[in-house]
This record gives structure tokens, sequence and C-alpha cells, in this order.
């Protein structure tokens, strides 16, 4: 197991490589000069030639690729032009906001579509079964922006259960030590900014669950109908087991291992940054960062936000690889 | 299994106590002298010479001050940091006289030596702190500081002299400008390139905290020098939905809001909880033809263009009504606006034959370019576009609308590619000569061009230099009343709107009033208890 890990981590470099060099070109490009974007209407001339030769936009491309990856060797991804800051200060400021509410969809994804996905599996061609598939298809072709207007006007202005955006009250203060406000909060003891927090996390992590709650819900259902007609379950029945024994022991967890894949997968996605539910909700992530820095040609915000993000998702696929051999005895990464 | 299903109930049981600790919590934007503002996004940075951006500006306008600024509702300079100034009789060497009284929010005291730091920087390229990792003087060279002054001194802790190049009127305003505020050098040199996130000067509020992306916190400044402002907490939040945005104001969670959509505008009206603010802003949405081209050329085309232009359907339809049809290049409450100056009527007829006489009766194909992005004086340029090429075509023009990525867009535009453009202006310094100059003189013509129409009149060149050096302004005010005449008869432009600036607060905010210049000055605002 150790092998494997260590030969996966090593795969991060070549990767890696391949990502900085695609999105290097891919942000360059694109039409579009980012001092011009930047100056706007004031841009003449003169103003235009200073800011790209601050910029290191005078240099021919493969200069600039070499000063990046040079940068990057030292540990530097540059500072975004857009906002003044290192671009790591950037990505890791963020990050704990897109962390928090990842976490918090993916806890309402796992339950719902796990729940969801077993009623429906069990009590196949039910009325349950068919309402919970429903429920699943509606959750992948609903707009999100027209459920997080619909579920803020609903539960925020006509009920006023929740806060309609931001990530706190603005009369609460919360000391800021892991960036993750629920934790913090609790860190603090602080019971009413807890409270507040989860108040302010609960549409959004709704808005952002549901989709992969859906895809959940479909996998887990046909995944465990596959198992559910598999012989060994047979006999498992004919043995006369417990049905509780039979579903949670024998059938659930076989049926998990792709829906294990799909929830790495959802979750990875998630960690990038959901540009419409932070846009909506004024969620202060990493993913609106990243469109606003793609939109200014703001490429070294857009390198270095990318490259990072590539890394998160790397290994959380990584982390899924190495759960499946834990969960099934028959998956056997090291050759003895 | 066990270990599982134990973990998996205290889970439900803290899903519980959150569901019931949630309902318990109150939402208010708590108590009564803080002030939560909205608007569309977050600060870029907050050291006054680094930025070029509105947000930023809206919360350096409460953490700074200028030597000079502008009077209530008006762009005339009057003293602020300086309490008086003089000029040589050349018109070259002004002296300011500065008060002694003043003080940065880290008790740096405020003196010559702090103005010629915070000029300094920006001007003398051998200055500690000319060049910084987190950016460039933009607003100081687009304002041709460089070029205006020749030097800065600080004879003594209350006298600072600037020493002009040649004379210039409009550099007077320019020093009212967020870009021109004292900043602490104690504070500068303290924190070098990330000074832009500890910003301190020497205004009503002082800055607490900021959460990026989230909100801006500004506390009362106790020890300021003017009138305190009655606000204790002055807290900017970034909201960029503005559905959202407005759904906040009207829960009470905000106190006010600004960049109001003008579809939520008859609501708004109608809500007697919530009070809205409008007032002319100091912009131009222009459509420039570009005269290098035929047959733009022509006088007679570019007229008829102006009488095939249905102005205030623009106005009605696409600004909620809150705009209003331009005649001139500058806004209607900038000093020196031509008022007498009657503008070209829509009248397709006219448009028609004005054609027919300038030998196109039967029309002609021509290009419209629209922007692709929102700007403040052009909310919806693509549609725009589109009801300008419907007139267009009801006199005979044929025009495709073409759209390019913004910064392309420019670029092109600035170089002339176009036949005609949609662009605009947001004035900078409450002068005229930050349009008419800017926009439309001869040697703004020269590509990249600022002066898109590319049109080069001697006569205007010369009046608008008079006018720089001029400084009486009533003399000024008369020169550039002639410049608008000289404007409208060549008619570079089809003058669009102003776009109106728009604010809205909650029932018992009083006391804020909106500023030409789109200054956010919340000094005098107060809060009633709701």
């Amino acid at each position: 197991m150790h092998g494997f890990i260590l030969r996966r981590l090593a795969l991060l470099v070549p990767t890696l490589a391949g990502i900085s060099v695609a999105v290097f070109l891919m942000i360059h490009l694109v039409p579009g000069d980012p001092a011009q974007a930047m100056l706007g209407e004031r841009a003449n001339a003169e103003t235009l030639a200073a800011l790209r030769y601050e910029m290191g936009l005078d240099q021919p491309l493969y200069r600039q690729f070499g000063r990046f990856v040079s940068d990057l060797l030292h540990g530097d991804l540059g500072r975004s032009f857009r906002t003044h800051e290192k671009v790591t200060t950037e990505v890791f400021r963020r990050f704990p906001a897109t962390f928090e509410l990842t976490m918090a969809a993916m806890a309402f994804a796992i339950t719902g579509g796990l729940g969801l996905g077993l009623l429906a599996a069990v009590r196949r061609g039910s009325t349950i079964d068919y309402l919970s598939m429903g429920v699943a298809t509606a959750g992948i072709s609903m707009p999100v922006f027209w459920l997080a207007l619909v579920l803020i006007l609903l539960l925020a202005v006509q009920f006023p259960l929740f806060p309609i955006s931001g990530r706190v009250s603005s009369h609460t203060f919360i000391e800021s030590q892991t960036g993750i406000s629920f934790i913090d909060a609790l860190l603090a003891g602080d019971l009413q900014a807890f409270s507040d927090v989860v108040r302010h996390l609960t549409l959004p992590a709704i808005t952002l669950g549901t989709i992969p709650l859906a895809v959940i819900a479909r996998m887990t259902r046909s995944s465990l109908l596959e198992v559910l007609g598999e012989d060994y379950i047979r006999t498992a029945w004919a043995k006369g087991l417990p049905r509780r024994l039979v579903l949670l022991r024998h059938a659930v967890r076989n049926a998990f291992i792709p829906t294990l894949t799909v929830i790495a997968l959802e979750f990875g996605y998630l960690l990038g940054g959901a540009i419409i539910t932070e846009t909506i909700y004024a969620w202060p992530g990493i993913g609106r960062w990243l469109f606003l820095a793609v939109l200014a040609r703001d490429f070294r915000a857009v390198q270095g936000g990318v490259l990072l993000l590539a890394i998160l998702f790397i290994l959380i696929n990584l982390l899924a690889d190495v759960l499946y051999a834990l969960l099934d005895p028959r998956i056997r990464y090291d050759r003895r | 299994m066990k270990k599982l299903a134990s973990t998996a109930r205290l889970a439900a049981l803290t899903a519980c106590s959150v569901l019931l600790f949630g309902c318990g919590g109150g939402s208010s934007s708590g108590t009564s002298d803080t002030l939560v503002f909205g608007r569309g996004s977050d600060s870029v940075g907050l050291d006054p010479a680094l930025e070029t951006d509105g947000e930023s500006f809206k919360v350096c306008d409460n953490l700074y001050e200028t030597l000079v600024t502008y009077a209530p509702g008006s762009t005339q300079v009057i003293p602020q940091l300086a309490h008086s100034w003089s000029v040589d009789e050349a018109g070259l060497e002004w002296t300011f006289h500065l008060r002694t009284d003043v003080s940065f929010h880290d008790g740096t005291p405020f003196n010559a030596e702090a103005m010629l730091f915070s000029l300094g920087r920006q001007f003398f390229p051998d200055h500690p702190f000319h060049k910084l990792a987190a950016g460039s003087y933009q607003y100081w060279k687009d304002m041709g500081m460089d070029d205006m002054i020749a030097d800065m001194t600080a004879p003594n802790d209350s006298t600072f002299v600037i020493q002009l190049a040649t004379p210039n009127a409009p550099f007077l305003s320019n020093l009212g400008m967020n870009f021109c505020a004292a900043v602490s050098p104690t504070a500068v040199r303290k924190h070098g390139a990330d000074y832009f996130k500890h910003p301190v000067g020497t205004g009503p509020f002082r800055f607490v905290e900021w959460l990026k992306d989230e909100r801006i916190i500004l506390a009362r400044n106790d020890t300021y020098w003017g009138t305190a402002p009655q606000i204790g907490r002055l807290v900017f939040r970034a909201i960029q939905d503005p559905l959202v945005r407005y759904l906040e104001l009207r829960a009470g969670s905000l106190d006010g809001m600004d960049n109001l959509s003008p579809e939520f505008l008859d609501e708004l009206r109608a809500d007697d909880q919530i009070k809205l603010l409008t007032q002319p802003g100091m912009n131009i949405g222009y459509l420039a033809m570009n005269m290098e081209k035929p047959p733009f050329d022509d006088v007679r085309v570019r007229m008829a263009v102006n009488h095939a232009v249905n102005k205030q359907s623009l106005v009605d339809n696409f600004y909620g009504g809150l705009a209003e049809a331009a005649k001139n290049p500058i806004p209607p409450m900038m000093w020196s606006y031509n008022d007498d100056i009657e503008p070209y009527a829509y009248d397709p007829d006219r448009a028609r034959q004005l054609l027919a006489e300038a030998g196109l009766a039967n029309g002609f194909e021509t290009e419209l370019w629209a922007m692709p992005a929102a700007r403040p004086y052009m909310p919806q340029p693509e549609k725009i576009a589109q009801a300008i090429q419907a007139d267009l075509a009801q006199v005979g023009i044929d025009a495709r609308i073409v759209s390019l990525e913004w910064a392309t867009y420019l670029d092109k535009v600035f170089k002339g590619h176009h036949d005609m453009c949609l662009l605009g202006w947001t004035g900078d310094n409450g002068d005229p000569d930050n349009f008419l100059y800017v926009l439309l003189d001869k040697l703004a013509a020269i590509k990249p061009a600022q002066n898109v129409a590319f049109y080069k009149s001697d006569e205007l060149h010369e009046i608008l230099v008079a006018a720089r050096r001029e400084t009486d302004l009533t003399h000024r005010t008369q020169m550039y009343r002639q410049a608008q005449e000289i404007i409208h008869d060549d008619a570079p432009w089809v003058p669009l709107v102003h776009a109106t600036q728009t604010m809205a607060f909650r029932e018992g905010v009083e006391g804020f009033q909106l500023h030409p210049t789109g200054s956010k000055w919340f000094q005098t605002t107060r809060l009633t208890p709701r």
C-alpha cells in the first residue's frame, strides 16, 4: 500500500507539469490583454506600455513561462494583478470558506443520497422508489441559481428561518484560527456565533449539495440493485440471515464502492469552488475569485489557483483509491 | 460497526442541536450605531494611490482626506487638510497652508512632510516607495501628474509647495481626488507592499478589519479634527447578486445599498420602509463616429445619425428612467454646462434629408461596435446597440453590430478599427477638462487614442489649451461653453445619456448626501433606532 501511495504521489509531478503548461497556454492564448482590461477606458499608449512592462507582458511567451516555472520552483506563485495580493495568500485565505461549504454540502448530499438510494433499491418498483428517483432527477435537472433563489425566497424571506446571504451576521465577530467559521466558533466556545454560522451555512449547503445528492442517490440505487441480484446475496437470504444483516453487511458495503468513486469526484469538483452558489449567497470562496481572475486575464492568479486546486483534486482521488482497498479486501494495489 | 453506529448517533444529535440553536438566533443588522452598507463587490485595496476601482474608493472616501475637497452637491473645490492656498503670478507655484490640528489614525502627526511623502512616493522615481510589488500608481499617471508637476517641497511643517511645469487650472481639482490623499508615512514604512490592507489616514473613520470578499469594518475616529461622525461602526458588505442585495435591504440586514437594478425600482419606490436617493451621475455614454472613415468625414452624415437616434427611448427602455438624454459631452451638473445648446431632435425625416444632401439617399452599410460588458454609464450596451441599429435602419443606414471581448474591444477601438462605436466616460475630478480634453482634443486622437471619433479641430484645441492655463473660473466657464458649441456643430458623437447614480436606505437612516463625483461620504449620516 505504501508503495502504491508513493507511486501515485510521484505521478503528481508530471501531471502538474502538464497542467501548468496547459493553463499557461490557455490563459495567454485567449484574446484579451490583461493590461488593457485593467486600464479600461483610461488606457493610453503610455500607461499601457508602462503596465505591460511592469506585468512582464512585453517579454516573449517562452521567457514568461520560464519565469513562471522558476518562481514556482521557489514556491512563489507571484502577485495577482487584480488584487495586489500574493496568489498563495489569496488561495489559502479563500479556501477555508470553500472547504466549509463543501463539507456541509457533501454531508447533506451523502446522507440524503445514500438514504434515498437505499430506500429506492430496497423498495424497488414501489411508490417510494419512484418518488425518491423523481426527487433525484429533479435535483439533477434544477438550475442552481433557480434553486438558490427559491430557497432564499421561501426559507429566508417568506419564512425567515435562515439568513439571506453571507457567512456570518454583520454583528458577529469570530476570531479566526482555522478559517473554518464553525470550528472557530466552537473553539471560542461561542454558541451564539456557532448557531449564526450554521444558519448561514444551511441554504448554500443545500443548494450546492442537491446535484451531488441526486447523483449519489441514483448511483447507490443502481449499484445496490446489482449487488442484490448476486448469488451470494441469494445464499445469504437462503441461510435465513436477518434482513438487516444481509442488507447492511453484505449488500451495502459492496455496493458502496462505485458510490465512493462518485462521492470523491463530486467532492473534488465542489472544492474547486461554486461560482453561482458563491455569487448568490455572497460566500467568499475560491470559485468566484478564480472566475473574476479569468475575466480580468489575471493570469498569475489563474495559473496559481488552478495549480493548487489540481493538487487537491488529485489528492482526493488518491484518498478514494486508498479507501477502496480498505472497503474491499479483493482490491490490492501492491504486487507481493 | 458499533463504533460507527455511535458516531452516527452523535452526528444526528449534533444536527438536532444545530437545528434548535439555529432557529433561535435573530437576524438584525446589530447595534443602533452600526451602519451596514451593501455593494456589488469587494474593494481591491485600500491604498488610495494604488486603486482605480470605485469599490475601493468608496471605502477610502471615509478613511482618507486630501488637501482640498469638493463642496457638498457640487464639484467646486473647497479646503480640507489645507485651510488655504495661493498661487503666484505666473500660475506655477502653488503654496498650501496646512491645518496643524490633524493626526493620522496611528497617532502620526499630519504635516507637510507627510503630504510630501504621500504625493512624493508617486512623483519622485527615486522615492523608496515609488516602486511597489503590489502595483503601480496608475491614477497619478492617468491624470498626467508627472507632466504637470515640476517639483514639490515642504519648507516647514505647515507649508507645502507644488511647482508646476506649465500653468494648469484642472490641477487643483486633481488634488481633491483619492489618489492625492494623505497616507500615514509610518504605516507605509511599516507595511510596505502590504499597506493596501493596513490603511491609515486622517479621515472620520479608521480601519478595523477586512474579511476579503465578505466585509470591511470601519470605526469612528474619536480623535477626528472635524465634526466626528455619529455612526460608531461602518460595515461595507460585498453582495454580488443585485436581487439578493435588495432582499437583504428589505429584510433589514442592510441599512443601505447602491447600484440598484432598474427592475426593482418600482417595487422599491412603493415600499415606504425604503428611501431611494438619486442624483445625475458625472458620466456620459456616447456613440462615436470614426471621422477618419467615410462617410463619417461628412458632417451632414454625422448630423443625420444624431437625428436618427431616439435617446429618450433608450432612457425609458434600458435605464428604467434613471438617466437623462444627453446633448453635450459633459453632464448637466458640471460647471460650464451649456444649456443653451439646441439638441439634435429625434427626427428621422430630417436625417433622411441630410443623408440625401450628402449624396447617400439610398443609405449605406456600416458597423456599430458595442461593448460586451455593462459599464456604469451603459448597463446594457448590446441591447442599446440593437435599439440604435433599429433607429438607423429607419433612415436607411444598415449597421452591423460588432461585439468583442472587453480588452480587445478597447484595443481595437483605440486604434480606430471601428466605423461607429459605443463608449463612455466617468468623470474623475469634476473639471470639464477631464471630459473635453481627454475625449475630444486633437492631441487625444493620436493612436491608441481616447478620442475615438478621431475628431481633430484646431479651433477646439486652442480653446481647450487656453482654458487649461486660465485660472479665472468665469473665463474658463466661458471658454468651455464655447467649446461645447464647436463640438455640437461638428457632431463627432451622438451624446446618448447621462446615467443617474442611485442609492437606497432603510427608513431611519438620515443625512446621507449623494455627491456628483460619486464619492460616498458617511460622515454626516445618522441612524435613528427602528
